[in-house]
C-alpha cells in the first residue's frame, strides 16, 4: 500500500512540476505537430496509398515524443541531487520507478490524445476500423515502451551521454513491441478482415509488456543505488 | 541506537570503508572528522541507506538495515552537501511533498512552522531557484527535520553558510538533541564540532583512528588529537 501511495505522490509531483515548467509536454506536442505537418506535406493526403503511412506515423510520434520525456525523467532528479532525497525517504526503489512510470505514461497519453486526432484530421483519414481495439493497441504499446524506457532512463541517467545512451539501449529492447503494435495498428486501421492476425500481435505485445514491467520493477533497486 | 560491525564498502576496485566498528548511544551528538577521501561521507550514505554496504552489519534501534530499511528510513533525517530541493517549487511545496513521503500529520502547518523557524516566512511561496545559498540551506535544514527524525545525519552542514544560517542550524541541532535526537555530523569545521558535539570520531583511509569524548567545548584538544592522528604531529 505504501508502494502505491508514494508512487502516486511522486507521479503527482512530476506532473505538477510539468504544469509549472511546461518543459517536457510542450516540447513533445511541438515535436508531434512538426512530424504531422512534415508527413502531410511529404505524402499527398488525397492519394489512397498515403493511408498506409498513418500507422507508422502514429508510432513515430509516440516513440520520439516518448524519448523526449523519458530523457528528462531521471535527469531532472539530478539537479540538487533530489534523487537522494527520494532514496532516503521511506519508499522503495520500486515506488520511484512506478511513480516515474505513471508520470511518463500520463504525459505520453496526453500527447497521443492531442496528436492522433490532429494526424487523422490532416490526412483526412476516415476511421473504418474498431476504435476500441485501436485504443487498446495504443495503450498497450505506450505502456510497454514507457515501462522499459523509464527503467532504461534510470539506468542511463548517471552516464555523461545519457541522451545518446537511452535511445541506443531502448530501440533494440522495444523492437518486438514496436513491430507488434505497428502491425496491429495497420490491420485495425486499414484491413479489419485480418483481425485475428492483429489479435495475435496484441497478445504478443501484452505478454512482452507484463514480462518487462515485472523485470524492470524487480531490477530497479540495483539501478538506483548512488 | 546505532551499532556498526565490520562495515566495509567497495566501489569499483577501491575499498572506501575498511572494517568500521562503531557504537553510538541515543541522544549523542557525534562529529566525524578526517581528511578528504577518508570515507566520512560514504559512511553517512551507508547509514542513510543510499549506499548498500559490501559487508558488515548496521543496526539502528535494534533493526537491521538490510531487513528493515523502510522502518529505519522513517527514523533518519539526512542533510548532504546538496539541498535535495526542487528548484521550481516553493519552500512550502518542497516541505509538503517530503512531509507527505514521511506521513507527517498536519504537514502544511508543520511546514509553515518550520519555514518560520528558519526565518524565511516572507518567502514561503517563492520558488527556491531565486534563493541565495544560505536561504536554500535553511530550507534544506527544514526538509531534513520535517518528520522529526530520531537520527540526524549531516554532511558538512556548515559549509558556505553565513553566521545567521550557522546559528539557525546549531539551534536546530541543539533543540533536536534536547528532544533526544542522535546526530552524526561529518565536518571540517573543528570549531563547530567542538561547540555542538560531545563526541569526536576521526577517520583516515576508511578506518576509525580515534574516538573520544570532549568536555567544555575544548577546541584545542580536538585540534591536537586531529593533528596527532592525521598529520602525524606528536
Amino acid at each position: 500500500m505504501n508502494l502505491l501511495r508514494t508512487a502516486c505522490l511522486l507521479a503527482k509531483k512530476d506532473l505538477y512540476s510539468e504544469l509549472k515548467t511546461k518543459q517536457v509536454l510542450l516540447t513533445q506536442i511541438i515535436f508531434a505537430a512538426l512530424v504531422i505537418v512534415v508527413f502531410s506535406f511529404a505524402f499527398d493526403p488525397a492519394n489512397n496509398t498515403t493511408k498506409a503511412v498513418i500507422p507508422g506515423a502514429v508510432w513515430v510520434i509516440i516513440v520520439f515524443a516518448g524519448i523526449l520525456g523519458l530523457n528528462r525523467s531521471f535527469i531532472s532528479e539530478q539537479r540538487n541531487d533530489t534523487i537522494q532525497g527520494l532514496l532516503v525517504a521511506p519508499m522503495e526503489a520500486a515506488s520511484i520507478y512506478l511513480g516515474k512510470f505513471l508520470a511518463n505514461f500520463m504525459m505520453i497519453l496526453v500527447v497521443e490524445l492531442i496528436s492522433i486526432p490532429f494526424l487523422f484530421l490532416l490526412f483526412d483519414f476516415k476511421f473504418n476500423g474498431s476504435l476500441l481495439y485501436f485504443i487498446v493497441v495504443i495503450f498497450l504499446g505506450s505502456f510497454g515502451f514507457i515501462a522499459i524506457g523509464t527503467f532504461l532512463a534510470a539506468l542511463s541517467a548517471n552516464s555523461k551521454s545519457s541522451e545518446m545512451l537511452l535511445p541506443l539501449l531502448l530501440f533494440p529492447i522495444t523492437t518486438p513491441i514496436l513491430i507488434g503494435v505497428v502491425q496491429a495498428t495497420r490491420i485495425i486501421l486499414t484491413n479489419m478482415e485480418k483481425f485475428s492476425s492483429a489479435l495475435a500481435w496484441i497478445q504478443l505485445v501484452t505478454a512482452y509488456d507484463v514480462i518487462f514491467f515485472v523485470v524492470c520493477f524487480l531490477l530497479i533497486d540495483y539501478v538506483l543505488e548512488v | 541506537m546505532i551499532e556498526i560491525k565490520n562495515l566495509t564498502k567497495r566501489a569499483d576496485s577501491k575499498l572506501i570503508l575498511r572494517g568500521i566498528d562503531l557504537s553510538i548511544r541515543k541522544g549523542e551528538t557525534v562529529a566525524i572528522l578526517g581528511p578528504n577521501g577518508a570515507g566520512k561521507s560514504t559512511l553517512l550514505k551507508v547509514l542513510a541507506a543510499i549506499m548498500k554496504p559490501t559487508t558488515g552489519v548496521v543496526k539502528i534501534n535494534g533493526l537491521d538495515l538490510k531487513k528493515n530499511i523502510l522502518d529505519i528510513k522513517q527514523l533518519l533525517g539526512y542533510l548532504p552537501h546538496s539541498s535535495l530541493l526542487y528548484d521550481h517549487y516553493s519552500p512550502l511545496e518542497n516541505l509538503v511533498f517530503f512531509g507527505k513521503m514521511y506521513r507527517v500529520h498536519d504537514v502544511e502547518q508543520r511546514a509553515i512552522r518550520l519555514v518560520n523557524e528558519v526565518g524565511l516566512s516572507f518567502f514561503l511561496n517563492e520558488p527556491v531557484k531565486n534563493f541565495s545559498r544560505g536561504m536554500i540551506q535553511r530550507i534544506a535544514i527544514a526538509r531534513a527535520v520535517i518528520h522529526e527524525p530520531e537520527i540526524l545525519l549531516l554532511d558538512e552542514p556548515h559549509t558556505g553558510l553565513d553566521q545567521g544560517a550557522i546559528a539557525i542550524l546549531n539551534n536546530v541541532i541543539v533543540s533536536m538533541k534536547e528532544k533526544g535526537t542522535t546526530t552524526l555530523m561529518v565536518t571540517h569545521d573543528f570549531k563547530q564540532a567542538a561547540e555542538i558535539c560531545d563526541r569526536i570520531i576521526i577517520m583516515k583511509n576508511g578506518t576509525i583512528v580515534d574516538d573520544f569524548y570532549i568536555e567544555e567545548q575544548n577546541l584545542g584538544f580536538v585540534v591536537k588529537k586531529y593533528q596527532q592522528q592525521v598529520e602525524g604531529v606528536s
